[in-house]
Parts: C-alpha cells; sequence; structure tokens
C-alpha cells in the first residue's frame, strides 16, 4: 500500500544488472509496486530500502500479539470503518486494572474472580484476555505483584508503570510471556525504547493528540519497534470517538503509518460501575483494540464479552451449526423430536431450554444456511419440503419408534403440508423457546 | 508532525421530526453526521428515550422489572403517571395490547378512550401502539388516532402488508407514523416510499428497524441501522428518517436479563445483570444511529440517559 513504482525506484540501486530477471531497476519497481514479485530478488537492496519496503506491505493497521500460547490476543489488522463492508476481524481485547498496592491476598481474590469469567454461549467460550498490573509505590512492590499475578493466572498481562528499573526487573521476569508495556510518552520514550528492543515486547505509546503520538511512533518505527499500540489518554467519551475514527480513518485511507496500529482506551469509573460499562461498550462498537476496566463484575464482564461476540461476528457467514441430529440428555426411542433451524443463536437458545426441561429429547437441526426460523421461513429455507427432506436425510425414524414431530410455534402454518409430506404427526410446538419446558413436561 | 484529520462531508440529512404539541413536544433526527461525531455535522437533537406501559398487566415481566412499577402495574393511567412524575419520562409509548382478540379483546371505542384520558393525564408526548393483530388494528387505530387528533403523537406499527389504514388515519388527524421493516433496507426503504405515496410528508415517518438484544441478534439490526445511515447521509431521502428502537421488549426476553442466580449461579447477580442487559443494548444502539430508544426499567433509564446527557451536554435539549 502506498509506494508507487517511481517512490520504489527511488529506493533500488538503480545499475540495470538485471539480476531480479527484469531488464531495468525501473520495470522491476513497477512490478513490486503492483505486489507481482519479491523485493527479495535484487540481491543489492540497501537495509533502509528493506526497511522501507518491508513496512509498505504491511497492512495499513498492524497486527500486534500480545502474549503467547492458546489464549494470546492478536488486536489490529482492521480494513474497514463499518462491519457490513466486510468484517471486523480481531476482537478486541478485555482486560482488567489490578493495583499493586492491594495486599497479596487481595490480588489473590481478584485474580480468581476474574480467573472464573467464562461464559459459554452460542458454542463458543467467552473469556476476558487480559491483566494490567499498575504501580502505586516503590519497585519492589511492583515486581512482586507481577510475580505474583504470573503465577496465579495464565492470562496476558500488561505492566503498568513508568519506572524504568521497575519494568526491567518485571520484564526479565515475565518477558518470555510477551506481556505489553505501558506506557511510552514524550518524556519516557527515549530512555524506555532501549528496554523494548532489549525484551522485544509490544508497547503502549501515549499522547493527548494525534501528532504527539504521531511523532513518538515514528520515532520508534525507526528504531525497527512496530509493536504499538496507541493510547490518547483519558478524556470525553465523544472526544475518544472522534479520535478512534480518525485513527482508523487516517490509517485505512491515507495509509498514515505512524498511526496504523490498534489503540487501547481505559475505562476507569469505580463509582458507577453502569457507566463504566455502558462507557465500554461504546469503545467496542468504536475501534477500540484493547478495552480496559476496573470493575470485575460478572454481569459487567458478561454484557462486554457479549457485545463484543456481536460486533465481530462475520456479517457474511452466520454462526451456524452442523445439520444433524443432537440427543439432549439419556433419550430412548419413546423420546420427543423437535426441529429447529441450524442457526447457532436458534439452536443453542432451544438447546438450552430442552436441557431445563429435562425431558430427554432429539433436538434436529435443519439446514437453513444459518437462518433463524422466521426469517428461513420467510426465505424458503424452512418450508414443509425443506423439513421433510432433512428428516429423511437425517434417518431420524431410526432413532425413535414413534412419528411425531414437534415443529416452531412460529410455522405453524406448514402443519397440514409437512404432515402429508413427511407422514409425520405434526404437534406445533411453543413460539418462544422460554415456552419449551413446560411444553415438554405436559407433552 | 502534523496530523491533517479527515473530514467527512455528507450531502444529506436525517429529517427533523417533532412528537407532541405545544411546550412539551420533542424533536428528534436533523442530523447530518454520523452518531457522536459532533466535529463533523450538526447533531441537534439529542436521543430520546420513551417509557413503554401496557394497558393490560403483563403477565411475563419478571419480578425485577416489576417492582418499580409495584402497585400502578393494574391502571395504565396511574403507570404514566408515575412514568411521568417519578422517573421524569420525556415520552410515553403505550402498547394497547388488551385490544388482541386473544388478550381480552376490549372494543376499539374503548382503547380510544383511554388515548384521550392519557392525553389529559399525561403532558409528554405520546407514542401510540396498536395489539399486532392486523385485522384489530385496522379498527382500532384509526379510531384512537382521532381521539388524538392534533396531538402529534407517534403511531405504529405500519408494514410492508399493512400500511394504508395506519397511513390514512395518521395522515388525516395529523400524527407521525411508525414504519416497521423485518431488518432489512430494502422492504424499509420501500415501505417509506409507499406511505410517502399516500401523500404523507417524509418528516412524518420514523423507522423501525426491528432490534435484536444484546447476545440476541443485536448486531443485524446495529448493521443495518449503519447502512441505512450511511445512505441517508450519501442523499438518499427514502431512508433519512429517524429510527426508534424497541429495547425493552427485546432485552428483558433475553436470558441473561430475566433468569435469577439460583438458575445460572455462573453470571451473577440478577438485578444489576437485567438493567445493565437492557442500558448496553440501548447504548450499542446509540452507536448505530438509534433517534428513540423504547425501554422498560427505569434504573437502565436512568443509565442511560445520564449516558446520553454527559455527551451531549454542549447540545441544548
Ligand atoms: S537486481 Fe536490483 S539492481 Fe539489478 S536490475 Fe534488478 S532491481 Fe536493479
Amino acid at each position: 500500500m502506498g509506494l508507487s513504482g517511481l517512490d520504489i525506484y527511488k529506493l533500488l540501486p538503480k545499475t540495470n544488472c538485471r539480476e531480479c530477471g527484469f531488464v531495468t531497476c525501473l520495470a522491476f519497481a513497477m512490478q513490486l509496486a503492483k505486489r507481482q514479485v519479491s523485493s527479495e530478488k535484487c540481491p543489492y537492496l540497501s537495509d533502509e530500502a528493506k526497511r522501507t519496503l518491508e513496512s509498505a506491505s504491511r497492512p495499513p493497521i498492524k497486527l500486534i500479539t500480545i502474549g503467547e500460547g492458546d489464549g494470546k490476543l492478536e488486536i489490529g489488522n482492521e480494513t474497514v470503518m463499518f462491519r457490513h463492508e466486510e468484517k471486523f476481524h480481531h476482537p478486541c481485547g478485555l482486560g482488567f486494572i489490578i493495583e499493586d498496592n492491594l495486599g497479596d491476598k487481595e490480588i489473590s481474590e481478584t485474580i480468581k474472580k476474574i480467573n472464573a469469567l467464562n461464559f459459554e454461549r452460542v458454542g463458543c467460550m467467552l473469556r476476558p484476555d487480559l491483566i494490567a498490573i499498575r504501580q502505586n509505590g516503590n519497585t519492589d512492590r511492583f515486581v512482586q505483584a507481577v510475580k505474583a499475578v504470573r503465577e496465579q493466572t495464565s492470562m496476558n498481562l500488561m505492566l503498568m508503570s513508568k519506572d524504568f528499573k521497575a519494568q526491567q526487573e518485571a520484564l526479565k521476569l515475565v518477558s518470555s510471556a510477551r506481556p505489553l508495556v505501558y506506557c511510552l510518552d514524550k518524556d519516557n520514550y527515549q530512555e524506555f525504547s532501549s528496554l523494548i528492543s532489549e525484551f522485544k515486547v509490544p508497547v503502549v505509546v501515549c499522547a493527548q493528540d494525534l501528532s504527539g503520538l504521531s511523532e513518538i511512533t515514528q520515532n520508534l518505527i525507526n528504531q525497527g519497534i512496530e509493536d504499538i499500540v496507541l493510547d490518547t489518554g483519558k478524556k470525553a467519551t465523544t472526544e475518544k470517538i472522534w479520535e478512534m475514527t480518525q485513527i482508523r480513518r487516517l490509517s485505512l485511507f491515507r495509509s498514515q503509518r505512524s498511526l496504523g496500529f490498534p489503540s487501547l482506551v481505559i475505562v476507569e469509573n469505580r463509582a458507577d460501575p453502569f457507566q463504566e460499562t455502558l462507557t465500554a461498550i461504546t469503545y467496542i462498537a468504536k475501534y477500540a483494540g484493547i478495552v480496559l476496566i476496573s470493575g470485575n463484575e460478572t454481569w459487567e464482564a458478561l454484557a462486554l464479552l457479549t457485545l463484543r461476540q456481536n460486533i465481530y461476528t462475520d456479517p457474511q457467514k452466520p454462526l451456524c451449526v452442523e445439520p444433524k441430529i443432537y440427543p439432549v440428555g439419556n433419550v430412548n426411542n419413546n423420546s420427543p423430536v423437535l426441529i429447529t433451524t441450524n442457526f447457532s443463536l436458534t439452536y443453542y437458545t432451544v438447546l438450552g431450554e430442552v436441557e431445563a426441561s429435562k425431558v430427554p429429547s432429539y433436538i434436529v437441526a435443519s439446514d437453513t444456511e444459518g437462518m433463524s426460523v422466521l426469517t428461513a421461513w420467510a426465505a424458503e429455507k424452512f418450508t414443509a419440503e425443506t423439513i421433510a427432506a432433512t428428516l429423511d436425510k437425517c434417518n431420524i425414524k431410526d432413532s425413535v419408534s414413534h412419528r411425531r414431530l414437534i415443529i416452531p410455534g412460529y410455522v405453524a402454518v406448514l402443519s397440514g403440508e409437512l404432515e402429508e409430506r413427511s407422514g409425520w404427526q405434526i404437534i406445533v410446538g411453543p413460539k418462544e423457546a422460554s415456552g419449551i419446558p413446560s411444553f415438554l413436561k405436559n407433552l | 508532525m502534523g496530523i491533517e484529520l479527515i473530514y467527512q462531508k455528507w450531502s444529506g440529512k436525517i429529517n427533523e421530526v417533532t412528537i407532541g404539541s405545544e411546550s412539551k413536544a420533542v424533536k428528534i433526527g436533523g442530523q447530518n453526521s454520523l452518531p457522536f461525531l459532533f466535529k463533523e455535522g450538526g447533531l441537534p437533537n439529542r436521543p430520546r428515550i420513551a417509557f413503554e406501559i401496557w394497558d393490560v398487566p403483563p403477565q411475563d415481566w419478571p419480578d425485577e422489572l416489576r417492582r418499580p412499577y409495584g402497585g400502578v402495574l393494574e391502571d395504565v393511567i396511574k403507570w404514566a403517571e408515575r412514568c411521568q412524575e417519578e422517573y421524569k419520562a420525556e415520552i410515553i409509548c403505550v402498547r394497547l395490547l388488551g385490544a388482541h382478540p386473544d388478550l381480552g379483546n376490549k372494543p376499539s371505542a374503548e382503547e380510544a378512550r383511554l388515548v384521550e384520558l392519557l392525553l389529559q393525564k399525561v403532558a409528554v408526548p405520546l407514542i401510540i401502539l396498536g395489539c399486532g393483530d392486523d385485522q384489530k388494528d385496522n379498527e382500532l387505530m384509526p379510531v384512537c388516532c382521532q381521539a388524538a387528533r392534533g396531538k402529534r403523537c407517534l403511531v405504529g406499527s405500519a408494514v410492508q402488508d399493512n400500511y394504508r389504514t395506519l397511513t390514512a388515519a395518521v395522515l388525516a388527524d395529523g400524527h407521525n407514523i411508525i414504519a416497521e421493516s423485518p431488518i432489512d433496507i430494502n422492504i424499509a426503504k420501500q415501505l417509506n416510499i409507499l406511505i410517502s405515496d399516500m401523500g404523507l410528508a417524509q418528516d412524518r415517518i420514523v423507522i423501525n428497524p426491528t432490534v435484536g438484544a444484546l447476545g440476541y441478534g443485536l448486531e443485524y439490526a446495529y448493521s443495518i441501522m449503519e447502512r441505512a445511515r450511511l445512505a441517508a447521509l450519501s442523499g438518499d431521502k427514502m431512508l433519512a428518517m429517524p429510527f426508534i428502537c424497541f429495547v425493552g421488549q427485546e432485552s428483558w426476553r433475553a436470558k441473561e436479563a430475566k433468569a435469577l442466580e439460583t438458575e445460572f449461579p455462573q453470571w451473577g447477580p440478577q438485578r444489576e445483570r437485567g438493567i445493565i442487559w437492557e442500558a448496553a443494548t440501548a447504548v450499542a444502539f446509540l452507536q448505530s444511529g438509534a433517534d428513540i430508544l423504547v425501554m422498560r426499567h427505569p434504573e437502565s433509564v436512568n443509565c442511560v440517559r445520564d449516558y446520553i446527557n454527559v455527551n451531549y451536554q454542549d447540545v441544548d435539549s
């Protein structure tokens, strides 16, 4: 992105030696600009030229990895302003701030609470990604706290301290876990950049405005530090939305390298956890790469993780389950058979209610290409014909000795035709899944 | 290094719709900018919250939601008064569910008298919703519109297969209309065209994009709203209507909002969970352009109202 053939030509040796397979350096440059060849074909590129070409070929918003292993957090590499234009690619990280001046026991209790914040929704596990340890007192206490947190959680870490010594000692302990360092600002970045280069960890750059940010990041990029996350500090929500929108626009539309990184927002409102949650909701929707909060209540985490799942769902590919028979509980050949769609949300909602009913049953998920009951019915993906075909194909008749099928209340109109086509007796179930337990119990 | 910001200039503008009459009238819409981007254009009217009330006592509302309305759920007038006086409602949205053939089949004339009484007792603007049965609504809504003649209510809902009777009534008695489409931008636009073709002014139409709750398909309507808003700001007049989002109705169907802690211990206490579920759904839709949020729990309303007031503090109300 960004560089024209002529821009690239200026970086080449201009000797026309032909070793790249092209007659002239210019011809090679033109192909490079179209990304038809790799720059490695020219053996005479200077290091500076290599770096420029490499950074020009990276995506407009760099992918940043925090942590390592299965639970690592990857953010950035976003390509659009609005999810319908393609999709949002890398779900923003959710993290919690822990103060290092809490007692060891309190820290343990907080971590225990955070570790327990796992929720299963629509077949996916939702969990937060980060714990940030913030320095309040002396160096030793910070290092101790980092050590304690590291020992008690596998979650990714963030080190919040402007004390060089504290960062250095903490990084010696945990740099293999690729923690995120917070933060470099205009006063300390010259000094801290050596630390970042030495330990090769991602870093947050903080400045009050975009020009200030850009100045620091450009400096770091020149030093080869490119695992950067941006923070514009604490300010009013609307101001933040504006800045995050600008950062996204400038990196996507103008290939502004110095801002081509994900952003981090700290949302702290201990006095009003509801407002803290609502502010965090805002940034999950509008372009944050990481949202850090101070509260760790279950309801707050559940709401934020659910919104993240919603916003980062691929709009072109609804979440589906495999179309097949799902036995629920200890089924036998007399168990009821319910049919629904293979849209994950529908299926899991029905599954939850069938489980709650404690009546062992079969759920048949019909292939509606991931549409919900009413949408699929309107689009003719959930009709007497398709349902009859599904019953045939999945061989449910081998699993039960009866021929009674429960259909969703919303498609009651299908009963007659479906009975004719399938030979099954049709029982109209409730419209809403929440009616399933009492329906099954009274069957 | 100076950074030159990117300003997007739009040729289109969302229609400004006035709901209610006299001093308590409320204006919505009128923006020529995406939500909260105050530096890029005008957002003259803050989003508004309407309290949803019913003419019959709701059977399926969870206890947490019934508690704030203790003693008034049986009496819609008292219910409305509580919303207005205690909870400082800016708009009240009455759903005439009792007229539904399966839910009491109240005669239309009785409902019209109720609307008249509400208008006497309640000073804030009124949203009037039918019972959801097309046939009954086509008889019910014209008499209710007439009873509220000149009060410039917002009345719903017109749908693609049933919009004529309601549009004619709204037109005759000087109200605004809710045009409801099933999470479909083409149907939304088509319906706006059909309604306008009958002679109703474009600034009398509000789009109901049929939202889902947090965790229950929220993202579908969210993106439909973003697409419609972008189209409107780019000049498509047939999508340049404000949005009304029925957030309360959807949120309180979610298990996460209504399940007791005893059922799902891993979800923690129900009270905060229910309140935040509705409030979070509302705030998510504010990001995609909601102009009216129809909500239920007074605590959720408080949270969202605080959020709006803080973020719109530089705009006159
Ligand atoms: S190999 Fe390099 S120097 Fe030689 S012609 Fe190709 S681009 Fe030019």
